[in-house]
C-alpha cells in the first residue's frame, strides 16, 4: 500500500501530464502497470519509482504516464461506430466535400493504431466511390512506444482475432514470422504522430471527423469540458465528433450536440453563450 | 436458442469450446472428424459450425466441401478454428466456403468477437 503522499504525488503528475484521473480505487492499477516500470528501470517497488520522480527524472516519469495510460486497441472496436462511420458519415462527407474533395480523420489517442487503420481499411473498401477525392488520416498519441508499434503496423496473432473480419485479414495483411502486418497502401494512409491531447491542438490543423472514443472517461469534468472545447475549435461547423459507448457530451460541453439517431455521434454546435467564441468562427 | 455444432478430434478442445459456447446461449452437439459431423449435419442441420482443420477421417476442408452440397448445406455458418495459420490456408477455407477463421490458440473473446461478427450473436 502506497502512503497517501507517495499516491498524491504520483496522481497529480499523471494528471498533470495526461489529463488521467487515478482514485484511490484504482491504485491496483498503478502497482500492475508500474512494476514492469520499475523492473526495467531495476527499482525494486513504486516508492522506488516515486522517489526517482521526485528527483526530478523526467524519462523515467515519461516512461510512467505511457504505461499508465496505454489502453486496449482493437481493431473495428466495437463494430457499430464503423458502421455509421460506413453509411452515415462518409455519405455527409461525400456531399459536403464535394467542391474541396478532401477529408481530414483525427483518430486521437490512438494507442497501437487500430482504429486509424480500420477507418482506412473502409476507405479501402469504398475506394471506388472514392476517386479523385484525398483523405488524409492522423493518429496521435502520448505513448512513444505506442506509436512506434502503430507505425510498424504489425499486429499479434490475438489482436488481429479481435474485431477483424478474415477476409479483411487476407485482404490487407501480410504474415511476417508469427505476427501480422499491415499492407504499405494502408500504413501510407496514415500518419502517426505524438501529442498530447491536453496541448493546444491547433498545431494539428482542421479536422472533418474526430475520434476521440474511450478517452475523456479517464479525465475530470473540468478536463473534459476544456478537451472538448479545444476539438471543437479545430473543427468545421459540419464537423463530427465520435466518443466512446460511455460517454457522452451532455452537461460537459455544449460545443456539441448528439447527431439524431446516431449514438455515439456528435455535431458541432455553435451556439453556446459566454465563453466567447465566435459564431462561424471556424468557418471556411 | 442457436445451435453449434462443435467439430474437433481433440476432447479438450471440445470441451472448452462447449463450454464458451454454452455461455454464449449455443446449444451444442459434437463431432470427432469431418464424417461425423457429415452424418450429423445430415440428420439435423445447425446454426453454426466450430470446425477443426486436421482429424482423423475427413478433415475440416473437405467436410466444409462436402456440406455446402447438401440440401440446406449453405445454412450453417462454419467458423474454422485451426492452428493452421498461413494465408494459403485461410483463403482455401475462404474459397470453400468458410465465413469466419480463428487460429489456434484460441479464448473466449476471440470467439465471441468472430461469431459476432458473423451475426450469430
Amino acid at each position: 500500500m502506497l502512503k497517501p503522499e507517495d499516491f498524491d504525488f504520483l496522481a497529480k503528475l499523471l494528471k498533470e501530464r495526461s489529463g488521467l484521473v487515478i482514485t484511490p480505487d484504482k491504485a491496483y492499477l498503478l502497482e500492475s502497470r508500474l512494476m514492469p516500470v520499475a523492473r526495467t528501470h531495476n527499482l525494486k517497488s513504486l516508492e522506488e519509482i516515486i522517489a526517482r520522480m521526485r528527483g526530478r527524472d523526467e524519462m523515467l516519469a515519461r516512461t510512467v504516464t505511457e504505461a499508465m495510460t496505454t489502453n486496449e486497441s482493437f481493431f473495428f472496436r466495437d463494430t457499430k461506430p464503423f458502421d455509421q462511420f460506413r453509411d452515415v458519415v462518409l455519405p455527409l462527407m461525400l456531399k459536403n466535400r464535394a467542391a474541396r474533395k478532401s477529408v481530414r480523420i483525427w483518430s486521437a489517442a490512438c494507442s497501437s493504431g487500430q482504429e486509424a487503420y480500420s477507418l482506412a481499411m473502409i476507405l479501402k473498401e469504398q475506394s471506388a466511390k472514392l476517386a479523385g477525392w484525398h483523405f488524409e488520416i492522423v493518429g496521435t498519441d502520448i505513448s512513444q512506444e505506442m506509436l512506434e508499434k502503430a507505425k510498424a503496423g504489425l499486429y499479434s496473432q490475438f489482436e488481429v482475432q479481435r474485431g477483424l473480419p478474415i477476409q479483411l485479414l487476407v485482404k490487407y495483411f501480410k504474415k511476417k514470422d508469427e505476427s501480422w502486418q499491415i499492407d504499405p497502401g494502408l500504413r501510407s494512409m496514415v500518419q502517426f504522430r505524438e501529442f498530447n491531447l491536453l496541448h493546444d491542438l491547433k498545431g494539428l490543423g482542421q479536422f472533418d471527423v474526430v475520434f476521440c472514443r474511450n478517452v475523456l472517461i479517464y479525465f475530470d469534468q473540468p478536463t473534459k469540458s476544456r478537451v472538448l472545447e479545444s476539438i471543437s475549435k479545430i473543427m468545421p461547423d459540419d464537423g463530427v465528433l465520435y466518443l466512446g459507448g460511455a460517454e457522452t457530451v451532455l452537461g460537459i460541453s455544449d460545443r456539441f450536440k448528439p447527431m439524431p439517431e446516431q449514438r455515439g455521434i456528435y455535431c458541432v454546435t455553435r451556439g453556446g453563450s459566454g465563453t466567447g467564441f465566435p459564431l462561424g468562427g471556424a468557418g471556411r | 436458442m442457436k445451435s453449434c455444432l462443435i467439430v474437433d478430434d481433440s476432447k479438450v478442445i471440445r470441451m472448452v469450446a462447449k463450454k464458451i459456447l454454452h455461455e454464449l446461449s449455443f446449444q451444442t452437439a459434437e463431432a470427432e472428424d469431418g464424417r461425423q459431423a457429415l452424418d450429423a449435419c445430415a440428420a439435423s442441420m445447425p446454426d453454426a459450425v466450430l470446425l477443426d482443420w486436421n482429424m482423423p477421417v475427413m478433415s475440416g476442408i473437405d467436410f466444409l466441401r462436402e456440406l455446402r452440397k447438401l440440401p440446406g448445406g449453405a445454412h450453417p455458418v462454419v467458423v474454422f478454428c485451426t492452428t493452421e495459420n498461413d494465408i494459403e490456408h485461410i483463403q482455401e477455407a475462404i474459397t470453400a466456403g468458410a465465413n469466419e477463421y480463428i487460429m489456434k490458440p484460441f479464448d473466449s473473446e476471440i470467439l465471441q468477437a468472430k461469431f459476432s461478427q458473423v451475426g450469430l450473436i
